[in-house]
């Protein structure tokens, strides 16, 4: 089918405007193709996840709160950093941004609807059945997975508990789910752009989606394989891993960091896209440099696929290829300074104001870079030797996902929600769930990297006394961050009951086709593709 | 900056200078380890250097976007400016950090090629990790022994205690002391070769800057030289299960003639047990004795996964108690699993000694109302053990 038939199909199908064809109650969320609501289950889906997976994370620190074991028994322990891991990247991130690829993408590139809807509906409502079955083993006799989130063979084979099986038909069906939406998204951008939207005149939003969609649909067959191969080993009498029968635990590793550090991007170029979007909506100043940051994402996107060993220093890999690996990895710091030094132009003599969604984008840059710079120092394999599975490392990912990706989910949030509800959320309390994030989480955060340089390995239910102090200060901004996160549930609810009426552009400086159509976005958006002599590259 | 904004940044500004000079924090250390080694000072040198970098490059971009977000304000009347893409700042910021990374990857391939340069060791030990101790073997010396964390259970168990504030009372090493530590000499290259018996561990100590992965079924090489005699610790750094927070590393580094010295009197002791282990074979002990010395080694062994009180912590770890091999089963098979091993059990032929595992059998026969009344003597366990 060419792209013009498809269009004139949709079209034909949506001609009556008036009528959204939409079912009631349950059946409306259960059958729905529509990828507003598709993009709405995605993302209260990721927000349940998020307060779960946080939940988790609660058990951990007050465990940690001080040395000794105090509540949960040391099996326990390392089930919960398993699962909490798993639920957040796979659960909280990953669905998130699929949920504003699902809402945004068709609204910006002039499309009535994804590409693929009814494969659509299946990618989203197979990922409770995923998540659910990972969780349930919490239930077993065994308890859930417990041998961290990167599940390092023969920890996670031979020497595993009865929930392996679980785990990784659990994976399998998150990795369904992945690549069908990645798919979707792939052949929405290709196919449906409005007539006129080349792609050097999308929207930053849209390149980088469409970027890490690719990286998706290279990655996540690589993780369904180490896990397949991880399930043989474990019930099937195989040896992938195995050194007793001609394997090696060591080639895991090198499986699963292929898929693994990717997938790093994979949570971190989509939130790139936001930030670019909102930076130059409340700056009101065109994003520095376009193309640089296209060619800068798809560099990263690249690059991402030879630094994989950079996790595994320590592992024994011969000089050469500690080498190639430390190179590789530090030149991933020229693209994504390129980004960094674009955000800080486009401010620059901007003339900015700083609602939610600015607040949020800011607080992403300078934590991100934070990220970026212990990201660098990582890189550097000799000191590596002395980071590595300490809580500097734990420190490092955190800056990056948390204040990072999830704080653009965050300012992404408060971006399109008047698009969304058709109203303005509660200025007050969203500014008391930024300013309370924003110093738990590097109260959180930050002192962990000076656990991870003491030398507090991580994953440890119990520590040694010169490191009491800062865990319990970590502890406590465990717990204000996770309540904080609370404020929000109550914004989203304030916001979607009532609140001041949204104009179709809420925001002076926003630019792009999702302005154009009312707050709240009709159910069916355009139909005919939009007249686009406007848009210009940004 | 109005009068009421002023009073809020002070109260901030008041907040972290009163957090970070409060007086806990005198004990807690802030930065890497220098270390006692000429590698680990090269190391720290690297980290000090990117992380002045890093603070230079900061300072830059967030005082950049800090001006911006103080001047270039809507609310104080700022206009925006209009401009956007110069191919001429867009080269500069992809050139000067790529000047900058090469300043920064020189000196660390020098360091690393240091580290991996394991030729003309004087001294070779091997490193063996397993589900959750090391064992050491001294190559051409006769000399090997398991190394278990001695900090007692009582101290880091208090689940059932109360969640005050104090615990247990815990000692100044706390989960980083062992019963007997490696021992090695001072300024001497020693090269350790670093494997495993069941999962990934990691060997670990900062003060050399030395982190091996131990791979089952490979060998990986690193070494040190100490410069400094002393006691330095540190930890398994690779999840590898139940008890990865429960395996610390002791290293004592000796002058070279403590160090000869300590050699002698681990060969005399060597010695020694092979002599009490062939008049154990012989001898035989009263049941009192043999429940005394089992529970003591059961404490030391098993007691991590089985449990002090012998219920396990099934399915993964199966309860002794009552159980089929304690209870039934006849003691030749018990004492082939102990020697052996099974699954996930690892064998304790090579750690204990015959009358131990004597001890161990009757222990495990007769504890927690097993009540087989079974008494098990070394010579039992070495006509088990087939040899």
């Amino acid at each position: 089918m060419t792209t013009n038939t498809l269009n004139e199909s949709l079209d034909d199908a949506h001609n009556d405007d008036h009528h959204d064809h939409k079912m009631t109650g349950i059946k409306r969320w259960l059958y729905t193709t529509n990828h507003k609501d598709i993009g709405t289950l995605y993302l209260w889906f990721s927000f349940i996840m998020l307060l779960t997976g946080g939940a988790l994370a609660m058990v951990i620190r007050a465990e940690l709160f001080q040395p000794g074991l105090q509540i949960v028994e040391p099996d326990f322990f390392n089930q919960l950093t398993t699962v909490h891991g798993l639920i957040m990247v796979f659960g909280a991130i990953m669905p998130a941004f699929t949920g504003f690829a699902n809402w945004m993408l068709p609204m910006m590139i002039g499309a009535p609807d994804m590409a693929l809807p009814r494969m659509n509906n299946w990618s989203f409502w197979i990922l409770p059945f995923a998540f659910a079955i990972l969780l349930g083993s919490f239930f077993m006799e065994s308890g859930a997975p417990n041998f961290g989130w990167t599940f390092y063979a023969p920890l996670s084979t031979t020497y595993s508990n009865g929930s392996t099986a679980f785990f990784v038909f659990a994976v399998h069906i998150m990795g369904v789910s992945s690549i069908m939406g990645a798919i979707n998204i792939v052949v929405t951008i290709m196919n449906l752009r409005a007539p006129g939207m080349t792609y050097m005149k999308m929207p930053l939003f849209v390149w980088t989606f469409f970027i890490t969609a690719y990286l998706l649909i290279a990655v996540m067959p690589v993780l369904a394989g180490v896990v397949t191969m991880l399930l043989t080993d474990t019930y099937f009498g195989t040896s992938f891993f195995d050194a007793a029968g001609g394997g090696d635990p060591v080639m895991f590793q090198h499986i699963f960091w292929f898929f693994g550090h990717p997938e790093v991007y994979i949570m971190i170029l989509p939130a790139f896209g936001i930030v670019s979007t909102i930076i130059p909506a409340f700056a009101r100043k065109k994003l520095f440099g376009y193309s640089s940051m296209v060619y800068a994402t798809a560099s990263i996107a690249l690059l991402s696929f030879i630094v994989w060993a950079h996790h595994m220093f320590t592992t024994g890999m011969p000089l050469f290829g500690e080498l190639f690996f430390m190179y590789c990895t530090m030149l991933i710091a020229v693209p994504t300074g390129v980004k960094v030094f674009n955000w800080v132009a486009t401010m620059w003599r901007g003339s900015m104001t700083f609602e939610i969604p600015m607040l949020f984008s800011i607080a992403f840059v300078i934590l991100f870079t934070i990220g970026g710079f212990s990201g660098l120092m990582l890189a550097l394999t000799p000191v590596d030797f002395q980071y590595h599975d300490t809580y500097f490392v734990v420190a490092h990912f955190h800056y990056v996902l948390v204040t990072g990706s999830l704080f653009s989910i965050y300012a992404g949030a408060y971006y399109w929600l008047p698009k969304w509800t058709g109203h303005m959320y509660s200025d007050a309390l969203s500014k008391w769930h930024f300013w309370c994030s924003l110093i738990s989480v590097n109260l959180l955060f930050f002192p962990m990297h000076f656990l991870g340089l003491a030398g507090m390995p991580r994953r440890i239910p119990d520590y040694a006394l010169q490191f009491a102090d800062f865990n319990k200060w970590v502890s406590i901004g465990g717990f204000a961050f996770g309540l904080s996160q609370l404020i929000f549930l109550a914004v989203v609810i304030k916001c979607i009951r009532g609140g001041e009426k949204a104009p179709a552009k809420p925001w002076d400086g926003a630019e792009g086709l999702e302005w154009t159509v009312a707050s709240p976005a009709p159910y069916h958006t355009f139909s005919t593709p939009p007249h686009i002599e406007d848009i210009k590259g940004q | 900056m109005s009068r009421s904004n002023q009073r809020w940044w002070m109260g901030i500004w008041l907040f972290f200078i009163s957090f970070f000079s409060c007086s806990a924090w005198s004990e807690s250390q802030l930065n890497l380890t220098k270390g006692v080694t000429a590698v680990s000072r090269e190391v720290y040198g690297l980290h000090m250097l990117s992380l002045y970098i890093c603070t230079a490059i900061g300072i830059i971009v967030f005082g950049a976007m800090f001006w911006s977000m103080i001047f270039h304000r809507k609310s104080k009347g700022a206009k925006a400016a209009d401009f956007h893409e110069s191919t001429t700042v867009e080269i500069l910021w992809t050139a000067i950090p790529v000047v900058i990374l090469i300043a920064m990857a020189v000196p660390a391939t020098s360091t690393l090629i240091d580290m991996e340069n394991n030729d003309n060791s004087d001294v070779t030990i091997q490193v063996t990790g397993s589900q959750w101790k090391w064992h050491y073997k001294y190559f051409d010396q006769n000399i090997e022994y398991y190394s278990v964390l001695s900090t007692p259970r009582e101290q880091y168990e208090n689940q059932n205690g109360s969640f005050d504030g104090n615990g247990a009372h815990k000692d100044e090493n706390y989960l980083l002391e062992v019963d007997k530590p490696l021992v090695i000499p001072a300024n001497k290259k020693v090269r350790f070769l670093i494997t495993s018996d069941d999962v990934i561990h990691s060997w670990w100590v900062p003060a050399f800057a030395v982190k091996q992965d131990a791979n089952p079924g490979f060998i990986n090489e690193a070494w040190t030289n100490v410069d400094k005699p002393g006691v330095y610790r540190g930890q398994c750094a690779e999840l590898c299960g139940k008890d990865h927070g429960f395996m610390p590393i002791v290293v004592e580094v000796k002058s070279s003639e403590d160090y000869d010295a300590w050699l002698n009197e681990q060969h005399a002791l060597t010695a020694k047990a092979a002599d009490a282990e062939k008049a154990s074979l012989s001898a035989s002990m009263g049941k009192d004795e043999l429940m005394q010395l089992g529970e003591a080694t059961y404490m030391a062994h098993c007691a991590a996964c089985h449990q002090p009180t012998g219920l396990g912590l099934p399915p993964t770890f199966p309860a002794l108690k009552g159980s089929q091999v304690a209870t039934q089963g006849s003691v030749t098979d018990h004492i082939t699993l102990v020697l052996n091993g099974k699954g996930m059990m690892p064998p304790f032929g090579k750690q204990l000694s015959l009358q131990e595992v004597a001890a161990l059998v009757t222990y495990e026969r007769n504890a927690w109302g097993n009540d087989t009344g079974d008494v098990v003597q070394s010579s039992d366990v070495k006509a088990a053990s087939g040899e």
